[in-house]
């Protein structure tokens, strides 16, 4: 049992989590991820690690509502208790000294290249941030993205905060301002990873994207997470979940990711019944 | 048959008249709509009358048959004394896990193979004999712990809770050893909760076998994945004597054919894990959802397979296909699986192959391309190689694939174990008497060293590794193979 530290909002659906796991704090790495089950009967859902105190003993977790699972974990308090938080899973992503990085958050996923900005800081890069959302109050942790990086580009698709438009957008001003950049970080969003991987392609600028497909176990054994890259097949579990992104079949991934769509529906509306049903017995 | 048998033992009688007893089991007609167990099981009369059948061989032919040697003669004539609970500690004597290997093991291959009785009539129901002594033990609740040795001190640690994992524990255990089992999923049992159905082992069953174990004093830590959230070197330094990695064959093996990544091919290991451990069979009321599907394939013509075949028909498929690439007489299933699997339904396709999935626009499996294949020269392992017949491709309309073809050895757990040998298959390389592997203190055993296999195989396995883990803790032959 793993007791909820604290639970924040930070944005519209989108939560901060943080989460007594010792052993999982002591080991994680950037871009590691957890599996978590809420209770008997829950699904097993990855998550990937947005930071940790290995002191504390804690791991924090930044998380959108997807799914039935995770709008019922939003609703989960201080204090309360997660059955199983198993990890940290994957590889950890590589980082050396490359010399200018740039770390690339689209959404939610700008929690998950916080902790892969922090390392490539903590190695000595120079470290240009673009973080990116839909609207203003989608944006996340701007401020530990911030301190953690040498310049942060902020974009809004709406304009409402920051530059109109897109993160490629920012990242080709960065190219066309004659910066050298030697590798790049991207996670959010398919769309989003894939149009930043069209654009670095070609300028010939590696970039890894960290991949968040459907899982079972987590651990290898089911191969739910299966995707193609560089035209074989990997398991985003084991063998990532960070991949070259240039060689990521972006297509199979969308359409996997929509595997369960109807159901997914279905399990909301169960839920919310059920809910309603709930609460009319209580009251 | 009279209902107080007097029993001669040491006289062979000639060719037994009375037939081999069946097993009451559940109509195929009801059982094809729900996940209970098939079979009910012998009543005692039955029992008793199946146990006169064995002529109590004086050199028993079934004990070398059997991978972990019971005393089969000795159990089946304390059923036919009708000393139940005896039976099913003798039983004990070499199985911990009886209720589940006399539900799961290959019987026909093994003891009931060279059974005496099976020359000139049908071999005795040995399979069904142990299945019922332990379970009369534990439906009359007559478990016992047996006494422990005196603590000794040493601390071990399993790594993974499936048969050879809990075997080693149980063992250790009852020698006075302090042994933590690590689980990296959130249940208990490996490969018997996660992969065999709940139709064919109860998962109760399991869990009173896992708590026998854990009433020996085992403490059981689930949810932690050595490899990641803590190395085999951490476990050292954590102040464990000795470690045995029982971590099964959990990586499936897929086609290598187009169309593999399509939606609705699923590995059976998804397949199964979804419905027997994520209980996905109770959705919505189970948050994990399963496909919901019409016409199925399933791939391969093992265990795996009927055990995929006859869940996806549970799960409410119109028809479920079994294609296999050899014939049936090259099946490595169990014949009961088989034979239950065609009551209730499922269809066998043989020397039939797939060389393509076929997917609509939207990514998902509308059919399956195969070729037929016909039987050739014997191949590497004994069996008639299936080889194919040119144009004479053909489809097979489905909206599912399930992948049963085998697992290989999980990487992760060598991969993060600097001195941990394996072979050229990933397989850990451990030696075939101890279990010793080329790391000091760190044994391995079950499908991670011999490649999937059988459950009481892996259990042979983690006996052995547990004698020889004794002997190395206690200082009684510390030596290690150097390699």
């Amino acid at each position: 049992m793993h007791r909820i530290v604290s639970h924040k909002l930070l944005a519209p659906a989108a939560h901060d989590m943080v989460v007594d796991a010792p052993l999982i704090a002591r080991k994680r790495k950037a871009g590691q991820f957890v599996i978590i089950r809420m209770r008997e009967l829950s699904e097993r859902i990855p998550l990937t690690i947005a930071g940790g105190d290995p002191v504390a003993g804690t791991i924090r977790l930044i998380y959108q509502e997807a799914g039935k699972s995770t709008m019922e974990m939003g609703l989960m308090k201080e204090g309360e208790y997660l059955a199983d938080v198993v990890g940290p899973l994957g590889k950890p992503t590589h980082i050396e000294k490359f010399g200018t990085v740039v770390c690339m958050g689209g959404g939610i996923g700008t929690g998950e290249i916080l902790p892969v900005a922090q390392a490539c800081a903590q190695a000595g890069n120079r470290v240009i941030s673009i973080v990116g959302a839909r609207t203003k109050e989608l944006l996340i942790v701007l401020d530990d993205m911030r301190e953690t990086s040498d310049e942060l580009l902020i974009s809004t698709d709406d304009g409402s905060f920051g530059f109109h438009g897109f993160v490629t957008n920012l990242l080709q001003q960065l190219v066309d301002r004659g910066e050298k950049l030697d590798k790049i970080f991207a996670v959010g969003p398919v769309p989003m990873m894939r149009a930043v991987c069209n654009m670095t392609r070609k300028y010939s600028i590696p970039t890894e994207v960290s991949l968040n497909p459907i899982m079972v176990d987590g651990t290898g054994m089911c191969g739910a997470c299966r995707v193609t890259v560089g035209g074989r097949t990997q398991f985003v579990c084991i063998d990532g979940p960070d991949f070259d992104g240039h060689q990521v079949d972006f297509d199979e991934l969308t359409k996997r990711l929509q595997a369960y769509r109807t159901l997914e529906k279905e399990a909301i509306e169960f839920w919310e019944k059920h809910r309603c049903l709930l609460e009319e017995s209580h009251s | 048959m009279s209902a107080t048998p007097s029993l001669k033992p040491d006289i062979p009688a000639k060719t037994p008249k009375v037939p081999r007893q069946p097993m009451p089991e559940q109509s195929p007609q009801e059982r094809r709509h729900n996940f209970r167990e098939v079979p009910y099981g012998y009543t005692p009369e039955i029992a008793v009358v199946e146990a006169m059948r064995c002529i109590q061989c004086k050199k028993p032919r079934c004990v070398a048959g059997c991978p972990v040697e019971i005393d089969i003669p000795g159990f089946i004539k304390l059923i036919a004394e009708g000393d139940y609970a005896a039976s099913a500690r003798k039983l004990k004597e070499a199985n911990a896990l009886p209720a589940i290997c006399g539900r799961v093991c290959p019987q026909e291959d093994q003891c009931e193979k060279v059974c005496v009785t099976g020359i000139k009539g049908e071999p005795v129901a040995i399979g069904r004999l142990e299945r019922f002594a332990a379970d009369w033990e534990r439906e009359h609740g007559l478990v016992e712990v047996p006494e422990l040795a005196p603590a000794t001190g040493k601390k071990i640690a399993i790594v993974g809770s499936g048969p050879a994992g809990l075997t080693v524990a149980g063992d250790l255990a009852k020698w006075g050893h302090s042994v933590t089992i690590f689980e990296a999923l959130h249940k208990t049992g490996g490969v018997l909760v996660y992969g065999i159905p709940e139709f064919r082992l109860p998962k109760a069953i399991v869990q009173a076998e896992v708590d026998y174990i854990a009433s020996l004093g085992v403490k059981v830590v689930t949810s932690v994945v050595i490899g990641r959230t803590m190395t085999i070197d951490d476990l050292f330094e954590e102040g464990f004597d000795a470690v045995f990695i029982g971590t099964g064959a959990g990586l499936p093996y897929f086609l290598g054919v187009p169309g593999e990544n399509l939606n609705g091919v699923f590995s059976a290991n998804e397949y199964l894990t979804r419905s027997n451990l994520m209980r996905a069979f109770e959705f919505p009321r189970a948050d994990t959802p399963i496909a919901r599907s019409r016409l199925v394939c399933v791939l391969g013509g093992g265990n795996v397979a009927m055990d995929a075949a006859r869940t996806a028909l549970r799960l409410g498929a119109e028809k479920v296909t079994v294609v296999y690439r050899r014939s049936r007489t090259e099946m490595p299933a169990r014949i009961e699986e088989i034979h239950h699997a065609e009551e209730e339904g499922i269809e066998l396709q043989f020397l039939t192959n797939p060389t393509k999935i076929i997917g609509n626009d939207d990514g998902w499996v509308r059919a399956m391309e195969c070729l037929r294949y016909e039987l050739g020269e014997p191949d590497a392992s004994g069996r008639r190689k299936p080889v194919p017949i040119p144009g004479t491709e053909f489809e097979i309309e489905c909206d599912t694939v399930i992948v049963a073809i085998g697992n290989g050895a999980n990487p992760l757990l060598p991969a993060a174990t600097p001195g941990l040998k394996t072979n050229r298959w990933g397989n850990i390389t451990a030696d075939a008497e101890t279990g010793k592997t080329s790391h000091r203190g760190v044994w391995a055993g079950g499908d991670i060293v011999i490649g999937a296999a059988t459950v009481i195989l892996a259990m042979g396995a983690g006996r052995q590794a547990a004698r020889s883990i004794h002997n190395f803790v206690m200082g009684i032959d510390t030596s290690w193979p150097s390699q």
